[in-house]
């Protein structure tokens, strides 16, 4: 029986390392569907903004206790983690509680502090589903969030409600287990006097002090076996769903961007234009080469052939863009900060990172329906985002400043903005009027340059 | 008009006549030249930097758009153009500090510039503003009295945000001796005046509100008679939507520059 267990759950530990193995590198392939862009400079500055913004989560304390219920779930997953490691042993040896003989003093303080976390997730995924469903917060719903569809919100339900399922499975494990321990049953009992009750679980002892030997042992093994078996398929829906930010998270932030949010990165295949168009030579740098500040040479990691001009589809865009769109959590807070969507446009950030991996992931499927080489005939500009989505932009960076994981939807916005207006010369009319009003009359207006300083005339005009 | 003082614009070209190099260069941006409303602020920065003996000069007819517009909008071609011009003019007056009363200008020449070859100390003209106060060239002087009156104040995207500049203007709102009070949406959670992005220079897109009118019902949530701006393009908007509350016999939007004249007496 135990050996057969075992090979049962080698069997289920294997299947699942495979299939997640695959999920894997598809998404890595999506991601790298993306233009290369070196993310790997400053490394120290790239940690450091690592351990405030994914380890320590600074930005989800914006509102402090939206931030201490999140952390709660957040450290119960790594925390917890480790217990999974004694849980997969004993799955893999046949053995129960490994771990405890061994290290007995601190393994009770261990599961103590593994109960109350997972007690904790418990009540915080509660309130959570609360949020979304009771209290309704706003930027969850659909009424006033048409990308918040079906999907999306049944995906946070199914995440939440697995989450409280698995730590039931956890809690009554070991409340189960106590009560096996305490009637000296098998091998249960042989830690009795080594394993103490726990902490949380004490509690639920009276729910099985009725269940008969055998009964009690079928409780146990159940309990135990839909906890890690429940882990393990959560791992692999994880990889379908906003909930792969619980992976993403960490390396989106090492490598989010490092520049000022208002700085817009340079075209370097426009600077060669530009300057053969306006007679420079084409090192006009103060020390008389091309680097910029990153000392990188412009163009460098740009690919030899110029594509096209901004960015249609995903292939278009850089890999992070991608890899945002991956790690997004679909929490809505940089749509809520939104000026375009607070006063009612179609615009929403939230739904710019949905639609983009939407997008992935219908090349994906694609992939694995019709082979590796396959390519339909959408594109992420048209068939997923609209003209009149980009152009509500007023690129104020509200959404990025809000983005607990720094994700920067902005960025993609203005590569659409590029593509429409300089491969399809298809800007509102006001805008092309504004475009040649700069090139005629330096201006954004139609004034004369020669009035430019005609202002100085009224310096000395008393007010 | 009888004014004890003269005020003098002097231009980069008048001051490589005689061989000299300002301080600083004032980047007057085209708002600053040729909006009527925005000359104003222009003209008190100008009296400002007169009045403390600040050595400056403008490009004048020599400056251009920066681009910034066109590239948000996302005609790069035509930033590029404008940047690289702008830079030919800058480097040939071999200009090392710019000040600009532009969030938009400071930006791109602070930030966008440098990948082109423009490499200058950029600064705000809060932050300018703030140090001359810290040094105590600006005092308190027997001009307008903000005692008493509630101001509050508009950060702009592109000095807050983007730049991460909320603590200058508000330091120089201090020194006018006014009753400062905030927002709800403040500093790096600010609320955009809708302008940014190329959205001043087109219609909307179609929704339920204007961006300028939900950013002035706030202000004027706060009961505070003076908006004060560091903007444009903010000022522009932030104006359009208090007349749209039909409150502008009541409530003023001025820039930061304005209110320290105002004191000033200048």
């Amino acid at each position: 029986m135990e050996i057969i267990q075992q090979i049962l759950f080698v069997a289920a530990l294997t299947a699942v390392a495979w299939y997640i193995s695959k999920r894997v590198r598809l998404i890595s392939r999506a991601i790298k569907l993306g233009r290369p862009e070196n993310r790997y400079d400053h490394a120290d500055e790239r940690l450091k903004t690592m351990l405030l913004v994914a380890f320590g989560q600074k930005k989800m304390f914006t509102n402090l206790l939206v931030g201490l219920m999140h952390f709660v779930i957040y450290a119960g997953f790594i925390i917890i983690n480790i217990e999974i490691l004694e849980i997969i042993l004993d799955g893999v040896l046949g053995t129960h509680r490994l771990f405890a003989p061994y290290i007995t003093p601190v393994y009770s303080i261990l599961i103590d502090v593994f109960e109350l976390l997972a007690f904790g997730v418990l009540i915080v995924c509660i309130v959570f589903l609360c949020r979304r469903f009771v209290a309704r917060v706003a930027r969850f719903q659909q009424e006033r969030h048409r990308e918040m569809t079906e999907w999306p919100r049944k995906d946070a339900a199914i995440i939440l409600i697995a989450e409280i399922l698995l730590m039931i499975a956890f809690l009554t494990w070991n409340a189960s287990d106590s009560v096996l321990r305490d009637r000296g049953v098998g091998h249960y009992g042989e830690l009795r006097g080594i394993v103490p009750d726990f902490l949380i679980s004490q509690y639920l002892k009276p729910l099985f002090t009725s269940f008969s030997d055998t009964g009690l042992i079928a409780y146990e093994r159940t309990a135990w076996w839909l906890h890690i078996l429940g882990i393990l398929a959560f791992a692999i829906y994880v990889t379908y769903s906003k909930h792969l930010h619980i992976a993403l998270g960490f390396p989106n932030v090492y490598f989010s961007d490092l520049q000022p949010k208002g700085e817009m990165q340079n075209m370097p295949e426009i600077t060669k234009e530009v300057q053969l168009a306006l007679g420079i030579p084409l090192s006009t740098n103060a020390d008389g080469s091309q680097a910029n500040d990153n000392g990188e040479q412009p163009g460098a990691d740009s690919p030899a052939e110029i594509g096209r001009f901004g960015a249609k589809d995903v292939y278009d865009l850089k890999w992070i863009n991608l890899m945002n769109a991956y790690s997004c959590t679909e929490c809505g807070r940089c749509t809520s900060a939104c000026p375009a969507n607070i006063t009612g446009k179609k615009l929403s950030p939230r739904k710019i990172m949905m639609d983009t991996r939407d997008r992935l992931e219908d090349i994906r499927r694609g992939w694995q329906a019709n082979g590796d080489d396959y390519k339909d005939d959408k594109s992420l500009l048209g068939d997923y985002i609209t003209v009149e989505e980009i152009n509500a932009c007023t690129t104020c960076q509200a959404c990025i400043n809000a983005c607990p994981i720094n994700i920067n939807p902005l960025d993609i916005i203005l590569q659409l903005r590029r593509y429409r207006v300089m491969e399809e010369s298809q800007a509102p009319a006001s805008w092309n009027a504004m475009f040649s009003n700069i090139e005629n009359n330096m201006a954004p207006w139609k004034f004369s340059p020669s009035d430019r300083f005609n202002w100085a005339d009224q310096v000395n005009e008393v007010k | 008009m009888t004014t004890e003082k003269t005020y003098t614009v002097p231009t980069m070209a008048d001051l490589a006549a005689a061989n000299e190099e300002p301080e600083v260069l004032f980047w007057v941006g085209c708002a600053g030249s040729f909006d009527d409303r925005y000359k104003r602020v222009t003209i008190a920065f100008v009296r400002i930097l007169n009045h403390v003996g600040i050595k400056f000069a403008v490009l004048g007819p020599e400056e251009a758009c920066t681009g910034d517009p066109a590239r948000r909008a996302g005609n790069e071609f035509l930033f590029q153009m404008q940047a690289m011009a702008n830079i030919q003019v800058l480097n040939g007056y071999n200009v090392k500090k710019i000040v600009t009363a532009c969030p938009h200008c400071f930006n791109t020449l602070k930030n966008e510039y440098p990948d082109l070859g423009g490499k200058y100390d950029v600064i705000h003209h809060s932050q300018f503003l703030q140090g001359l106060i810290d040094e105590g060239r600006i005092k308190v002087k027997d001009g307008e009295s903000f005692k008493g009156r509630k101001i509050t104040f508009h950060d702009s995207c592109y000095l807050g945000r983007a730049n991460k500049v909320y603590e200058a203007p508000r330091h120089v709102l201090a020194a006018l001796d006014a009753d400062l009070v905030e927002m709800k949406r403040v500093r790096a959670n600010g609320l955009c005046c809708g302008a940014g992005g190329g959205q001043y220079f087109k219609e909307p897109e179609p929704g339920n509100k204007d961006v300028n009118v939900e950013r002035v019902e706030e202000a004027l949530a706060t009961g505070a008679d003076t908006i004060a701006v560091a903007c444009p393009f903010c000022m522009t908007m932030m104006s359009d939507g208090v007349k749209n509350k039909n409150q502008e016999d009541k409530v003023r939007v001025y820039d930061i520059s304005e209110l320290i004249a105002q004191k000033q007496g200048l």
